[in-house]
């Protein structure tokens, strides 16, 4: 449980007061930012990874939408669907994939300033929302 | 050292072939080019080959001959069929070996791939969420390019257009209708900006290559192609590839400029004197951000170039002369050695209805893939 609700992998966020965040990696070697956490370095190929909590919030920096419903081992179900795809960056850290929960192209725009959420994507075995990571457009 | 060339090309039709195994379709291949080249299976001295879903390429030999030649499997995604080109390569610049083959082919089931995130080390959380699709990859990264190239998203529609069009030219390509532009157009859209008709399909089909020292080409046939410059690169850090579930905030060149740069390098020609080109076109906005990340041309060019009919086949640089991917769909192992194929044909002036005129001289292939790989050829006549 994350906030609350169930996810996908409670192994990919970190609770902050602001709300959920991302869980990332940082080298302590260069620098070098990962999603999700791992042990060793792309960019110096050190192997001196630590946990840091990545940014809630961001610009956006690409984006498209997924006009057919995916084949196994995708899990999402029709009533929350359509979705649509991003990548966010969050300065100084990385550009992170993501979900987006708008999938209207006009209201979709490289720069515009977005922030963390968590969106459900399908129910578990009671009917209860299992939730993974989206971001959400805010105004600047 | 010796130098390398290609003395015998074999394909079986890409597309969709029921009743037909990828196996069957590569001995078919194999035979073609054994035939293409005057010679038998036992006259190999290595074999290298892969598919990505139709089995081991190694068990070929039960069907061509067994006649103890070391036989490898190569395994390289998208890159199957370049990979094995540049081991045979290898091979015989090293003089290892005089004379030997490169089989490629797959069959693949309809409908996009579906890979498991395991295979690419990545979490189940990425698939089940329904971000391990390739198609997503392929909308994001040329919605990004068209934004930092200030580029407009016509050309995605013209190079659909113009790969229907060679497809129609070509006896050998699977889709083989022109399709009209405000079809492409209307067409269901995939991944914004790229509709169903920009991308292309999983398919089936086999190609082999014979090739020999090239001081003995001769032997074998009268119009040998040489293999000038054959390289190989994966990602650097900061590149954006398929399957990422993050990207650097530091950006690095795609491996196509460095596999692209060194196998012109190799060849000791520049890119301006390409006279045909064939190009990983996985959807249309791959063959416009190809063009410039091989040298063909600037980046930021290709709206000029494709709008002007520069890279139909009659035009000053024909790219995809075959109908490249999006006419022929890819087999995963076979569609990098189609591409030389198709190179082998156009130099040899043996593409009849799609022939680019003038005799061209130098061909130029590319191969781009999953997890960030590209192989590329320079050939001359
Ligand atoms: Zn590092």
């Amino acid at each position: 449980m994350i906030a609350g609700r169930t996810t996908v992998d409670d192994a990919l966020f970190v609770e902050t007061p602001e709300g959920p965040a991302l869980r990332g990696s940082r080298c302590a070697g260069c620098g070098a930012h990962t999603f999700p956490v791992q042990d060793g370095c792309p960019r110096c190929t050190g192997s001196s990874m630590v946990d840091v909590t990545l940014a809630r919030t961001g610009t956006l920096w690409s984006w498209t939408s997924q006009g057919f419903t995916p084949k196994a081992p995708y899990t999402g179900t029709a009533a929350y669907e359509p979705y649509a795809v991003a990548y966010v960056e969050l300065p100084g850290q990385l550009i992170v994939e993501t979900r987006l929960v708008e999938t209207d192209p006009e209201k979709l725009e490289i720069g515009m300033p977005m922030e963390l959420v968590l969106t459900p994507f399908r129910d578990d075995g009671s009917g209860e929302p299992v939730h993974t990571f989206a971001f959400v457009g805010v105004s600047s | 050292m010796s130098e390398v060339a290609i003395v015998g090309i074999g394909m079986h039709r890409f597309g969709r072939t029921e009743g037909v195994s990828g196996r069957a379709q590569a001995v078919h291949a194999a035979r073609a080019a054994l035939a293409d080249a005057g010679l038998r299976f036992s006259d190999m001295r290595f074999g290298f080959g892969g598919s990505h879903s139709a089995g081991d390429a190694d068990t070929l030999v039960s069907e061509l001959g067994l006649t103890g030649l070391p036989f490898i499997n190569v395994a390289n995604g998208c890159a199957t069929g370049g990979s094995a080109l540049i081991a045979a390569d290898a091979a015989i610049r090293s003089g290892q070996h005089d004379v030997g083959i490169v089989i490629g082919f797959d069959k693949h089931p309809r409908g996009a791939f579906n890979t498991d995130p395991a295979v690419h080390g990545i979490g189940p959380w990425y698939g089940e969420t329904g971000m391990m699709i390739t198609t997503q990859f392929f909308g994001m990264k040329i919605q990004r390019y068209l934004h930092e190239h200030d580029l407009k998203p016509g050309a995605l529609t013209t190079i659909a257009e113009k790969a229907f069009r060679n497809g129609a030219r070509n006896p050998m390509a699977w889709r083989r209708t022109a399709i009209p532009a405000a079809e492409i157009e209307a067409a269901p859209m995939i991944s914004h900006p790229l509709t169903q008709y920009m991308y292309c399909s999983p398919a089936e089909g086999a190609v082999a290559l014979v090739l020999c020292r090239a001081d003995k080409a001769r032997e074998y046939t009268d119009r040998p192609v040489f293999l000038q410059g054959a390289a190989f690169r994966s990602r650097r850090y900061g590149s954006f590839e398929v399957f990422s579930p993050w990207l650097a905030t530091d950006r690095a060149d795609s491996p196509t400029v460095e596999a692209s740069a060194a196998a012109f390098a190799a060849a000791g020609i520049a890119p301006s004197e390409v006279d045909v080109a064939q190009i990983q076109d996985t959807e249309t906005g791959a063959e416009l951000m190809h063009m410039a990340e091989t040298g063909l041309c600037a980046h930021g060019e290709q709206e000029d170039l494709i709008a002007s009919g520069a890279t139909a086949i009659e035009g000053r640089l024909p790219v995809n002369t075959d109908g490249g991917c999006i006419a022929n769909g890819e087999p995963i192992g076979a569609s990098g050695l189609r591409q030389v194929y198709e190179n082998v044909l156009q130099l040899r002036g043996d593409a009849g209805e799609h022939q680019v005129p003038g005799d061209p001289r130098v061909g130029f292939t590319h191969v781009y893939g999953a997890p960030g790989i590209s192989a590329c050829t320079v050939l001359t006549r």
